[in-house]
């Protein structure tokens, strides 16, 4: 069976305000400020009017849902687990090169 | 279907307590949670770890499944006995989380839920729009860097909540086709409108989200859009200088390689990497100059005549 339906990639052309963000990944905007506050996420932008979100945003919100939902992860302690991620992402790749 | 060893997948013995076991599957799921542990085989795991966690650590569940268990060896087929009625016809309430959604044949069979019917009280009342909205799904999708470079069609599978009219909602395999577009790199998404979990009554369907992720290949690494490659040459066309066939993943290109060239050097093919609408990758080749064996008094003679004609010392930045 197959279907006719809207798909959309997510890359780096994309960026979302806070509400279109809130909305994509079906989180509340105080899960986004609180984020904010811990340093998981960094819009661009000002304030909260002007904020916009990228891909990387996206993703992060929702391996930090997973790891709360999970591994009742709080979020200093998913901020830790995803720059820790990224880090070994980077060696991972360094190392392939080679 | 075949009969799963709870106990021994979360490295418990048959007597342990509930602390024990607590504090087992907590240990195995950091372990193998699939954001953190980027095995491809992390993700099954991780559902096998939960499913048994799920059984051994309710009361009822565990006596249920011991009461099977000793007869049975982990592996061996499996048969419920014709005069098993499950008293866990819905089974699998409370366990939504994203990753855990669906059990195995052989849990079903214990303890039902899975592919059996389910109706409005089995959703969370967390608050009217999730309660009517289907859920959104997380899957990953694994491609080979070929599919990425000229674009591919991917018929995927999987489950996920139906509306089979009338409020009857159950969770069924499904395939849909996904097409991928040119240039998506390792780690985008693709938001499948409408593609998710169905939702109760007139509620909205979830949306899906497919994580791509690369296939390893068998020349190639990727670092985002760029392709790296090592490519082997001759003392003599590093020396020299070549025009070198290199493969791409659009087929072979010419490489000039300029004379003088040495071991480790990068040199770029503009534009042959993943390129998308509005990004451009890159293909970078590695130097490695590989050395003929001296095998003959000729083949000897000949090196020894390079090292007459051209004395070099590669490690003269090493002092001493």
């Amino acid at each position: 069976m197959t279907h006719e339906y809207r798909c959309t990639v997510l890359d780096d052309t994309m960026t979302w305000g806070i509400a279109e963000l809130c909305e994509l990944c079906r989180v509340d905007s105080n899960l986004v400020h609180e984020m904010i506050s811990e340093g998981l996420l960094t819009p661009q932008g000002t304030s909260p009017e002007t904020w916009r979100f990228n891909a990387v945003a996206v993703k992060r919100i929702q391996v930090t849902l997973r790891l709360q939902n999970d591994l009742r992860v709080n979020l200093p302690g998913a901020a830790l687990v995803l720059d820790l991620l990224e880090e070994i992402d980077e060696l991972r790749a360094r190392i392939r090169q080679f | 279907m075949d009969y799963k060893d709870y106990y021994k997948i979360l490295h418990v013995g048959k007597d342990a307590s509930q602390e024990e076991i607590k504090r087992a599957y907590r240990k195995l799921a950091r372990k193998f949670h699939p954001d953190v542990n980027k095995n491809a085989d992390a993700e099954a795991k991780f559902k096998e770890i939960n499913e048994a966690y799920e059984v051994l650590k309710d009361d009822e569940k565990r006596k249920a499944y011991d009461n099977f268990g000793n007869n049975w060896q982990a592996g061996q087929e499996f048969r419920p006995p014709p005069d098993w009625e499950s008293r866990f016809s819905r089974g699998g309430q409370g366990s939504r989380g994203t990753t855990s959604q669906h059990h195995s044949d052989f849990f079903e069979s214990l303890f039902g839920g899975g592919r059996g019917h389910f109706t409005q009280e089995n959703f969370s009342p967390f608050d009217q729009e999730e309660y009517s909205r289907g859920h959104d799904l997380h899957a990953k999708v694994s491609i080979t860097l070929e599919d990425s470079y000229h674009g591919a069609k991917r018929t995927i599978t999987l489950n996920r909540t139906v509306d089979e009219g009338g409020g009857r909602l159950s969770i069924q395999p499904q395939s849909l086709q996904v097409t991928i577009p040119k240039g998506i790199v390792e780690g985008q998404q693709i938001r499948l409108e409408g593609q998710g979990d169905s939702g109760y009554a007139k509620g909205q369907r979830g949306n899906l989200f497919l994580e791509i992720v690369f296939e390893p290949h068998r020349l190639f690494t990727t670092s985002k859009r760029d392709i790296y490659l090592v490519l082997p040459v001759t003392p003599w066309e590093a020396a020299l200088g070549a025009s070198i066939s290199v493969p791409t993943l659009g087929g072979h290109v010419d490489l000039k390689l300029p004379p003088n060239s040495q071991s480790g050097q990068k040199l770029r093919l503009k534009g042959r990497g993943l390129c998308s609408k509005n990004h451009i990758g890159h293909q970078y080749v590695t130097l490695a100059i590989y050395t003929p064996e001296a095998r003959t008094a000729e083949q000897r003679e000949l090196y020894e005549k390079m090292a007459r004609i051209m004395p070099y010392n590669p490690r003269s930045g090493f002092g001493g």
